[in-house]
């Protein structure tokens, strides 16, 4: 028997703030173009807003991610990209035309502008949200070192770089997610 | 849609709980609510939860974490300490507002 005017005993959310202790979340961020640098963040900003311990690991070119020099430049290129249409309707871009000059930095902006309407913020500011937030960027060593940098030349929220082991260690029992 | 009562009071709630009348809430409801999950409201969680109620009045949708940190001008690490774990929710439940849709 249902009825939609029933006074029910006072209905509490379930906040599971026991429960959610637990939870570990590692994200594997290896890319470093424009469009495959959000998914990492937008996730490890929703799990730390459900209150999940939450750790990002920066390799290969997803350290550009990290890097003073690079963070704010990350590019989206159509190139390869036969998914790739204009946001609204179904306009492709020919795979042949996708190499020339000015696509690339023109496709930049549009998906730039397109995420900024949604008010999502740019990568470091990304950045500055998941720190605040309680979240954990590590650096690669090897990636590092291949580019030869220091934590210096690293976005200053970054809490170390590590090695592939150490980051295996430290997100013992973690769900994983490699981007 | 179930009704609930709450400090003397039937209010219309979802099945988690969020009100859904932006019209049924005011101040002492929401100490009601606050405690409900074992939150003191002090200025601080006020600043907050009135800034959400003029923010859904003007936008239609409750304000994100971001939001309140960019336009309300609440830093995000004091939301994590104001409403720990789940700030979004949990200070969308206090003000009386649904969960916010946004992802970010």
């Amino acid at each position: 028997m249902t009825s939609t005017t029933e006074t029910a005993p006072a209905v509490v959310p379930n906040f599971d703030d026991e429960d959610s202790g637990g939870r570990k979340l590692a994200i594997i961020c290896s890319k470093g173009n424009l469009d495959m640098a959000y998914p990492g963040l937008i996730l490890a900003n929703a799990a730390l807003g459900e209150g999940v311990e939450t750790h990002l690991f920066f390799t290969f070119w997803g350290f550009d991610m990290i890097t003073k020099s690079h963070m704010h430049d990350l590019k989206f290129s159509p190139v390869g990209n036969t998914a790739m249409h204009m946001p609204v309707g179904d306009v492709r871009v020919p795979q042949a035309l996708a190499p020339l000059p000015g696509m690339q930095p023109m496709a930049t902006k549009m998906i730039k502008k397109s995420i900024a309407d949604l008010g999502v913020p740019e990568v470091p500011e990304f950045l500055d949200l998941i720190v605040a937030s309680g979240g954990h960027l590590w650096a690669c060593r090897m990636s590092a070192d291949m580019n030869k940098v220091t934590e210096d030349d690293l976005y200053e929220g970054v809490e170390a770089i590590i090695n592939a082991s150490d980051f295996i260690e430290l997100t013992d029992g973690a769900q994983l997610l490699f981007i | 849609m179930p009704v609930t009562s709450l400090n003397g009071r039937d209010v219309h709630v979802d099945d988690e709980g969020f009100l859904t009348e932006y019209d049924e809430w005011d101040d002492d409801l929401g100490k009601v609510l606050a405690s409900n999950i074992g939150i003191d409201l002090t200025d601080e969680h006020w600043k907050v939860i009135h800034f959400l109620r003029d923010d859904y009045k003007t936008q239609g949708e409750t304000a994100t974490i971001r939001r309140v940190s960019t336009v309300g001008g609440v830093p995000t690490k004091q939301l994590f300490t104001l409403f720990p774990k789940k700030p979004a929710k949990k200070m969308a439940y206090v003000a009386g507002l649904p969960k916010p849709h946004g992802c970010v």
